[in-house]
């Protein structure tokens, strides 16, 4: 317990995957994902379009205590008729091991472009949120929430 | 044993905006955690679910280790005909299971 307990106070002194690195735990994935990672994920799902800022609206608490299960609701400003609906809404995140959260396919026939689930967050980070619409184009919103306990990458006991 | 809940209105009126809920318990465990010797602890997610209604696919999702653990999925559909909401969760290790839930649109 003493043990874990130390370990997880150097992992939090230490932040960055380049120190944790150093750790003795072998590990062939890295701890986390970088911005970069963010961009090329978002850049998998929108390729060359334009993203603009607008339209979508990313509900998230600003703080939470325990990264494990964070309630997230997205929802998007579109009349949802048959030729103007949003197609998918797409999740990132900025520091969890993988950049992906969830990609959520809705459709005309939803009738309201809204979706909930509840996420994990392994740091304090920006949590992004980009819709497809029925004419192609990209929108997004962004989010920075705080976590105090993170998730993800925990010691099993 | 892995256990569906889903919730949607049993009745409404044709044309209404419905909202579905539904949440499966599974442990999605994410594959970055280790055990206290060192270990990887491997990979064990939902990684798809699917919602058809009347057999047309109105919902899929594509989940990620970074959905918590017992996944919940909220979500709309406008009620057209009454008939049989059909869900269904695919992960790894050939994890599968469906649920489904009636609804009579008047």
């Amino acid at each position: 317990m003493h043990r874990t307990q130390t370990r997880r106070r150097f992992l939090s002194l230490a932040g960055g995957a380049a120190v944790a690195g150093a750790l003795p735990v072998v590990s062939v994935r890295p701890l986390q994902a970088t911005p970069a990672m963010l961009n090329s994920a978002i850049r998998n799902v929108v390729g060359e379009a334009p993203v603009r800022t607008g339209k979508v609206t990313l509900d998230i608490p600003p703080l939470v205590e325990n990264g494990n299960t964070v309630p997230m609701t997205v929802r998007v400003a579109s009349p949802m008729t048959a030729t103007d609906f949003v197609k998918s809404i797409h999740v990132f995140n900025e520091k969890n091991p993988q950049p992906n959260i969830g990609n959520f396919y809705i459709g005309a026939s939803a009738g309201r472009a809204q979706v909930s689930t509840r996420i994990r967050l392994a740091d304090s980070q920006k949590v992004v949120a980009i819709a497809q619409l029925s004419d192609g184009s990209f929108w997004s919103a962004s989010a920075e929430v705080i976590v105090t306990l993170a998730a993800c990458t925990e010691e099993v006991n | 044993m892995p256990a569906a809940l889903v919730n949607v209105p049993p009745k409404a009126r044709r044309g209404d905006v419905i909202e579905i809920k539904t949440l499966m318990s599974h442990i999605m465990e994410t594959g970055y955690r280790h055990t206290a010797a060192g270990d990887v602890v491997p990979r064990d997610i939902i990684t798809s679910f699917t919602c058809r209604y009347n057999g047309t696919e109105i919902f899929r999702a594509d989940f990620f280790p970074a959905i918590a653990a017992n996944p919940f999925m909220s979500f709309f559909t406008v009620a057209k005909d009454s008939g049989k909401f059909e869900f269904e969760w695919i992960g790894d290790n050939g994890f599968s299971e469906t649920a489904s839930a009636a609804i009579t649109v008047e």
